[in-house]
């Protein structure tokens, strides 16, 4: 993977509600240029929302997202969104668009480029990946594990400066589950910043450089995953580890 | 064997079937298809505008299009066509001279047809995994390219079946322009029938109508259960296991 060359990524004090649900009570997060964060918590805490708040597929009741240090609350959402590639928990491929036809529809239609360049770009995505031999494969024919190989690359291929990975292994067979992690990590390693979203506590612990965990719409803790893992200061967060781990 | 010659008289009379035929070729064939693909066409486009109201965010529209479906949905299709076609053919006799029934013809089934493709149409969009608009936003693309992209033409696709049903019926129901008092060369399939009939003085010329909309409507049928079976099945493509997750991630890990 080259390397990215900006994205520091902040969310200040963001409050959200659905109507009488506050999900989101003052959430803090800052990811520093090629860093992995990794969110955890038990379900229902807000980690997929808060996601979509700094991303703006929601937005905040209240709060400031910064990127770069400048907010990005006053732009154009779409824009923003071209800037931090988002992989999702049930993949959301394009089920009537082949494989390379879902890398390439946005470089096609948002960088305005050529069907050809756009597909030829596309495969490059699919190599990094290692599926450009499923490129002419409908979604449906491929595996949980090649779809979410492919979802990434759809979304490397807008080159993000932040990626955003959603419970990216949740609906995998375990079987699957290593070969996406695998490719996270590498991606971690090539000096991506990401926010990672996960159960897998092997992933949080071992390659992101910063844990969060969130229960109940804020921050209990977060911290260097050594620190989070061995010495959790929380009942909250003690608890939460005693049962996932 | 009195009944039967008595209705082979009554349908089967090769003589008026035989002299109804080049005029249901030459006129009433091609009229029937005009009405019929034309305000088929327009109850698409019509369907579509409905369909994207009925989902729209903005109440005003959602309003719209929920009080036009639920009149023209509920009213018999041939009332619409005589409301419509007696009732502001005069109106446009004023503006344009013309005194054929013709276009409110085709305006009353588009407008009629529009109501039930609109339903077809919302029911499939809705039908579509929300996941799908939140990944193509995530994209960077904005609602508007974002539905047209990728959530209507998955909508649309599902629904297929639904909308060829309509299209028959739309044929069916074009015979229904009858009404308007159509001028010679305006006469549809059914009209022809109806005018030969009353010269045979049998019912033999509605035989002959009756096969030509059976030619028309019969392989559209089957039509639908192709789609219907190829939506449902799919095309064969042979499902291979995750070798490539072999070939990534040197640097895995978890």
């Amino acid at each position: 993977m080259s390397e990215f060359t900006s994205g520091t990524l902040s969310a200040k004090n963001i409050h959200l509600s659905f109507g009488s649900n506050h999900v989101l009570r003052g959430i803090d997060l800052h990811v520093p240029q090629g860093t992995t964060a990794s969110v955890i918590g038990p379900s229902g805490s807000g980690k997929s929302t808060l996601l979509r708040v700094m991303n703006r597929l929601i937005e905040p009741d209240q709060g400031d997202i910064l990127l770069d240090g400048r907010s990005v609350l006053k732009d154009n959402p779409d824009e923003l969104r071209r800037r931090i590639g988002m992989v999702f928990q049930q993949f959301n491929l394009f089920p009537h668009k082949t494989v390379v036809e879902n890398v390439s529809l946005a470089l096609r239609k948002l960088r305005k480029l050529s069907k050809e360049e756009a597909r030829a770009e596309a495969l490059e995505q699919l190599d990094l990946v290692g599926l450009k031999h499923k490129a002419d494969s409908r979604p449906a024919n491929l595996s949980g594990g090649q779809q979410q190989r492919v979802a990434i690359a759809r979304a490397l291929a807008m080159k993000p400066e932040v990626m955003f990975f959603d419970e990216a292994t949740s609906a995998l067979d375990p079987e699957l589950v290593k070969g996406v992690l695998a490719l996270m990590a590498d991606l971690a390693k090539g000096g991506m910043t990401m926010v990672v979203v996960t159960h897998e506590m092997g992933f949080s612990r071992n390659v992101s450089d910063a844990v969060t965990f969130m229960d109940a719409g804020v921050v209990v803790e977060s911290g260097p995953p050594e620190q989070v893992f061995t010495e959790p200061r929380t009942d909250r967060l003690k608890g939460f580890l005693a049962d996932v781990l | 064997m009195d009944i039967l010659k008595l209705l082979s008289d009554t349908f089967l009379d090769w003589n008026a079937i035989g002299a109804v035929l080049p005029k249901m070729f030459a006129v009433g064939l091609p009229n029937t298809l005009v009405l019929a693909v034309s305000s088929g066409v327009i109850g698409t486009v019509l369907g579509m505008l409905l369909a994207l109201m009925g989902i729209s965010r903005n109440a005003g529209a959602r309003w719209v299009a929920r009080i036009y479906t639920d009149v023209l949905r509920g009213l018999p299709p041939i009332l619409t066509i005589l409301v419509i076609g007696l009732g502001f053919g005069p109106i446009v006799r004023q503006w344009t001279g013309s005194t054929s029934p013709y276009p409110m013809a085709i305006a009353a089934l588009s407008l009629m047809s529009a109501a039930y493709i609109g339903e077809i149409f919302r029911s499939g969009i809705q039908s579509v995994d929300k996941g799908q608009l939140e990944a193509t936003r995530a994209l960077g693309f904005g609602y508007g390219p974002a539905m047209r992209l990728v959530v209507v033409p998955q909508g649309v696709r599902r629904v297929l079946p639904a909308l060829v049903n309509q299209f028959i019926a739309l044929i069916k129901e074009s015979s229904l322009v009858f009404m308007l008092g159509l001028l010679a060369s305006e006469r549809e399939i059914f009209q022809i029938g109806k005018d030969a009939a009353s010269t045979s003085g049998n019912l033999s010329p509605y035989v002959a109508a009756a096969v030509f909309y059976l030619v028309l409507t019969v392989p559209l049928t089957h039509f639908v259960n192709w789609i219907d079976r190829r939506l449902r099945t799919g095309r064969p493509e042979k499902k291979e296991p995750d070798e490539a997750a072999a070939v990534v991630g040197k640097g895995a890990q978890a």
